[in-house]
């Protein structure tokens, strides 16, 4: 009985996870900047690792192997966002501005200029 | 079935991967594409079952190549120069009469996991059958690596000592500096928060994990190659997370080039201390009274020597690229 009560939770979890890798991979594509398609596969990062790898344990049960998904899902965890982190950081200290309107508080990047190009290169 | 639908996945990526990087005139793009490259090529070992390959593959062509692309990249030009009409024509030639012959040579070749394939009838069935009689352990890799072909694997550190000493000698070469570069003190990441926080977190495991492969490839996958791989790309983020210098203070560039001779020099001594005993060189089983025990002796020693050897030639090649200033844009 609890057997089964796991595995359909396992499973849910598993097509949570496959449908917000889904939405995260739409995101990058139809986002209109850098940013936002960043925010976008963010949820690769973070729901869709804790989703998958909940769901494997569950289906794995009290073994060995749980242990291990969990010391990885710990590491993509802590690793995936700071990642993204690192990258948005890079983004905007080499000049690419997120495409607001110039309101008074929006700060001055710390690079300067030729944000378009920098754009389309990337 | 399923396999191979992951593995024709996989190959389709690769092809798109590799065609990207053909196309893309951005090095550091390219540098990124070849990393992801060399990702998909790992999971395509490991759904071969070739987890020993596909550890190496992770760590170093994954992982350690891409920082070090990028150090290169650091030192030149971001983009690719044009390259002459001529030359392009006979780079396709020689593509085309290549891949034509690499085709005829498949219609040769056995199908995947042929049982009749020369490669399962020569000299395999005997490591597999003899591997836990004679070694005491059950990954074979590891016991044709250290023991049935030990004299291969001797060469292979001995190249990868070369490839080092040749890198050393190319980069390092200018006039009036010592062993100990006067550095500007390079700031890292140290303004950053997170990643030296994730970093310094990480490092210890990264480590400990380094040696559970380096100590566990007997039972597992992994050896000396993983180990020293793994154990570097610790050293490698640390030295971006808190700079050239404080890396260097930490772990001296003696002290890596006394891991590189260290270990190409422990490999060769086992052997010759088989010679001593009485037996051929690099013949484990004369090193202590009971065979078994003595060849586990003599791999886990040669396997730390590879480990030693591996870690120290992958810090100086990285640390070669980085302590060099760009000394201008080639454009």
């Amino acid at each position: 009985m609890i057997e089964t009560v796991t595995q359909l939770l396992g499973n849910a979890l598993l097509i949570l996870a496959a449908a917000s890798v889904l939405i995260g991979g739409v995101g990058v594509i139809r986002m209109p900047d850098l940013y936002t398609r960043m925010h976008a596969s963010s949820l690769t990062d973070t729901v869709a690792t804790l989703a998958l790898f909940s769901g494997l344990i569950l289906h794995s049960g009290l073994t060995l192997a749980s242990f291990k998904l969990a010391a990885i899902m710990a590491f993509v965890l802590l690793t995936g966002p700071t990642a993204t982190y690192a990258l948005a950081n890079a983004a905007y200290s080499s000049g690419i501005q997120p495409p607001v309107p110039h309101g008074p508080e929006a700060p001055e990047p710390a690079g300067g200029g030729d944000s378009t190009a920098e754009e389309q290169s990337s | 079935m399923m396999t191979i639908i992951f593995g024709l996945f996989l190959l389709s990526l690769l092809v798109i991967v590799a065609v990207a990087i053909v196309k893309t005139k951005n090095l550091f793009i390219a540098a990124m594409l070849l990393s992801i490259f060399s990702l998909l090529m790992a999971s395509n070992f490991f759904i071969l079952d070739a987890a020993d390959v596909a550890l190496t593959e992770a760590a170093v062509g994954a992982g350690v190549t891409t920082v070090i692309f990028l150090s290169a990249l650091r030192l030149t030009s971001q983009y690719e120069r044009g390259t002459l009409a001529s030359t392009r024509w006979l780079a396709i030639l020689v593509v085309v009469v290549t891949t034509i012959i690499l085709m005829l040579g498949t219609f040769d070749s056995q199908r995947l996991g042929d049982p009749d394939a020369p490669v399962h009838v020569h000299v395999a069935p005997y490591y597999i059958e003899n591997t836990q009689e004679l070694m005491g352990f059950p990954n074979v890799v590891t016991a044709v690596l250290s023991s049935f072909r030990g004299y291969d694997t001797l060469g292979e550190v001995f190249v990868v000592f070369v490839a080092a000493i040749g890198v050393m000698f190319i980069l390092d070469a200018r006039k009036g500096t010592g062993p100990e570069y006067a550095l500007p003190e390079e700031k890292g990441l140290k303004h950053h928060l997170i990643p030296r926080a994730v970093g310094g977190l990480l490092i210890p495991f990264i480590i400990l994990f380094g040696f559970y492969v380096q100590f566990h490839g007997e039972y597992g996958p992994g050896g000396g190659f993983q180990a020293g791989a793994i154990v570097a790309t610790a050293f490698i983020l640390y030295a971006l997370l808190e700079g050239e210098r404080t890396a260097l203070r930490a772990f001296p560039r003696s002290a890596q080039t006394a891991l590189i001779v260290g270990g190409a020099s422990l490999y060769g001594a086992v052997g010759v201390v088989c010679i001593l005993k009485g037996g051929t060189f690099l013949d484990y089983s004369v090193l202590l009274e009971d065979p078994v025990t003595a060849r586990q002796v003599g791999i886990i020693t040669i396997e730390l020597g590879v480990g030693m050897a591996v870690c120290g030639a992958l810090l100086s090649i990285f640390h070669s690229f980085a302590a060099r200033q760009p000394t201008g844009r080639i454009e």
